[in-house]
């Protein structure tokens, strides 16, 4: 995983609030076996007018001029802003694989559904929380100003605006040492692997059933 | 010392090892695979030279993308077919248990597992799927997680997590006749809304829960994910054990006994204290449909769209322009005159035998409206499809002009050939509304399978009680 320390990122916002993962990845892109490629397609039923299929060239379709992604001033934001309950839904990780493959590496809003929210740190994206105010400011700052850039620190767990001010966020601290080091889950655990044996030892006397 | 709630006994029944900060890690009892959210995971395991920890802890079936209409010729759709062919091919090269397309116990993930005894009582319960917090129906904590823990899963048996906070949801009195568990379901998510739950594991309690069945009770915990809780569940009692007994995996002889005396444990101790509490009355539920684009955006058989210029804020006024916008509703209209185009009961969440036998009570001695331009029953699974084929329901359904067709999952997010036109308007059992959903510009209003079948009779949403 790509490890995540601090972002100076042009910001695009999103002013929606309970965006789903059927939005962010529509099914039909679902059927992929890979896990990179997904980009082209983020949004796709609200980015492009024509119907999209997995296989199209992405130079063939035709933008939504009206979604915010194909605004010009938008062109290369690695910073998401968005509303509440952002991720609802469906727990397939193709969302933040394909926000990652777009080019987001953090995404500001006030809350998160919780599957998407686990989803993103094991995929080099950094979920900010902020409080409902702070992100109406930010909305407002970023839809005002073309080319409003916000400065992320991991570290500091800071959000730094482009007039100075300063919004610190929290953030649990095995996800934050895991991304600020690009951590693989899968070698910290097997660290464990004497535990799960014991475990695992003293549940086939408890509950043999579940080892059947 | 506060008694223990239902989570907190499931939880640490499971810990392995918890960290200075709380992290802890969980063990995972069951790990439930189907073809969509997989792939990744098995290519990431074998780029690493991992193997699975323990492949009988883990059973796989094709759901997503398998065709519901004659399957002798395979999947038509290349990509869907590839995707498939890959769990075939994993589930063969790790010795993983796959229930292929061609065995008559396939079917959705979510339906197969309790049906087969593969979800017990007391187990943690993992699927790359947000339904699977279907299976806390059982008194188990089961949720939907992402691919990456998919592999993490599959090569540890295990999950790093943190406590959810706790929700108990008290649902006392007698439902009214023709008010099923979805409209408990699709109630509750109104009352609290979709993101009321995040955070929470959900614990369904009261007198009208311990009156449902088992199936009820799967629609309940199926749909907490669309409160916000990746967990809902309920607590163990008689009606859970004689449905688990005697299912091809569920454990017999001592190990039965065994189990049985553990399982009778798992309910909240009386004085267990809940992070938030919230009551409904049984008797006020009515038939639900939604009207718009999120399933907190729900209102009764006898009600009207919203207008939202009445949404309780600025960000909610916003939310309902564009959701009627993209539904083609007008503000005040009654749902009884809404027209829908076509009629899906299937689905994880309304797809066992019981919901097909409510949506045949109706469709009986009737026929599908003019209007509606397709009618269609999808059983959850082949063992379902095989119990309604023995009840006789398909021919009522047949008779009726539904069509009748082979398991999955189907229009509930059309990754199959299944789906709705741009503008198309359906009633539909499954548990999401979202855009798109179900095609592409498909208009989907969420109700119980009695509803739906009643639906696809009159050609408009109608009260089933009076219908």
């Amino acid at each position: 995983m790509r490890a995540f320390s601090t972002l100076n990122g042009l910001v695009v916002p999103l002013d929606r609030a309970n965006v789903d993962t059927d939005a962010i990845i529509p099914k039909q892109f679902l059927k992929s076996i890979k896990r990179a490629g997904f980009g082209p397609n983020l949004f796709d039923e609200w980015r492009y007018l024509d119907h999209g299929e997995p296989g199209m060239d992405p130079a063939t379709r035709q933008p939504n001029p009206e979604f915010v992604l194909n605004f010009p001033r938008y062109k290369g934001a690695s910073v998401l802003l968005a509303r509440d309950n952002f991720g609802c839904g469906s727990s397939r990780e193709h969302a933040p694989w394909a926000l990652e493959d777009y080019g987001i590496r953090a995404i500001i809003a006030p809350s998160y559904a919780d599957i998407f929210y686990n989803n993103c740190f094991k995929n080099g994206i950094l979920p900010i929380v902020l409080d409902a105010a702070a992100v109406e400011r930010l909305f407002r700052e970023c839809e005002a100003s073309e080319g409003y850039r916000l400065v992320v620190d991991l570290d500091k767990q800071t959000v730094t605006t482009p007039g100075g001010e300063v919004l610190k966020f929290d953030v649990d601290g095995g996800r934050k040492h895991r991304l600020l080091n690009g951590l693989d889950d899968i070698g910290l655990t097997l660290l464990q692997a004497d535990k799960i044996k014991a475990y695992e030892d003293r549940r086939k006397q408890e509950a043999p059933w579940l080892f059947n | 010392m506060p008694g223990l709630t239902l989570f907190q006994k499931l939880w640490d029944a499971h810990v392995v090892h918890v960290e200075a900060d709380g992290t802890t890690l969980l063990y995972i009892d069951r790990h439930l695979v189907h073809e969509v959210t997989s792939p990744q995971a098995f290519e990431g395991l074998k780029l690493a030279q991992r193997t699975p920890r323990r492949v009988e802890a883990a059973i796989a079936v094709p759901d997503h993308n398998v065709p519901t209409t004659d399957r002798s010729q395979g999947i038509a759709d290349p990509i869907s077919r590839l995707q498939v062919e890959t769990l075939d091919a994993n589930c063969a090269e790790f010795g993983i248990t796959e229930f292929r397309m061609d065995d008559i116990r396939q079917g959705i993930v979510h339906v197969i597992g309790p049906e087969e005894g593969l979800t017990l009582p007391g187990m943690t319960v993992v699927c790359g799927d947000s339904h699977t917090s279907t299976h806390g129906a059982f008194g188990a904590l089961a949720f939907g997680i992402g691919t990456s823990e998919v592999e993490h899963v599959l090569a540890t048996q295990c999950l790093w997590q943190k406590p959810s906070k706790t929700m108990l949801v008290k649902v006392d009195g007698a439902l009214g006749r023709g008010v099923t568990a979805k409209d408990i379901a699709l109630a509750v998510i109104g009352e609290i809304g979709t993101a009321g739950g995040t955070g929470y594991a959900l614990e369904f309690g009261g007198s009208a829960i311990r009156a449902l069945s088992m199936e009820g009770r799967m629609t309940l915990c199926n749909m907490a994910i669309e409160a916000g809780a990746r967990a809902g569940m309920v607590a163990v009692d008689q009606t859970t054990i004689d449905y688990v007994k005697g299912r091809p995996y569920s454990p017999k002889g001592d190990a039965w006994d065994k189990a049985v005396a553990w399982w009778n444990t798992l309910h909240s101790d009386a004085d267990a204290a809940f992070d938030r509490v919230i009551e409904l009355d049984a008797a006020k539920i009515e038939p639900q449909v939604t009207w718009g684009t999120s399933p907190e955006m729900v209102t009764t058989i006898g009600g009207r769209v919203p207008n939202p210029a009445d949404a309780p804020s600025e960000v909610k006024r916003h939310d309902w322009t564009r959701a009627l916008e993209y539904m083609g509703l007008q503000a005040g209209t009654s749902i009884a005159e809404i027209p829908v185009d076509k009629v899906f009961i299937g689905s994880c969440t309304n797809s066992r035998i019981e919901d097909l036998r409510e949506a045949a009570a109706v469709a009986k001695g009737r026929k599908v409206a003019p209007n509606v331009k397709l009618a269609m029953v999808v059983p959850g699974s082949g063992l379902v499809k095989q119990q309604a084929e023995t009840e006789g329901l398909d021919r009522i359904f047949v008779a009726a002009g539904f069509e009748w067709r082979e398991p999955g999952c189907s229009m509930c997010l059309a990754m199959n050939a299944d789906r709705l036109e741009p503008g198309e308007r359906c009633a539909s059992t499954s548990n999401r509304n979202f855009e798109g959903r179900q095609g592409q510009g498909g208009r989907t209003h969420l109700v119980s399978p009695a509803m739906a079948a009643a639906a696809a009779c009159a050609g408009h949403f109608v009260d089933v009680r009076n219908f």
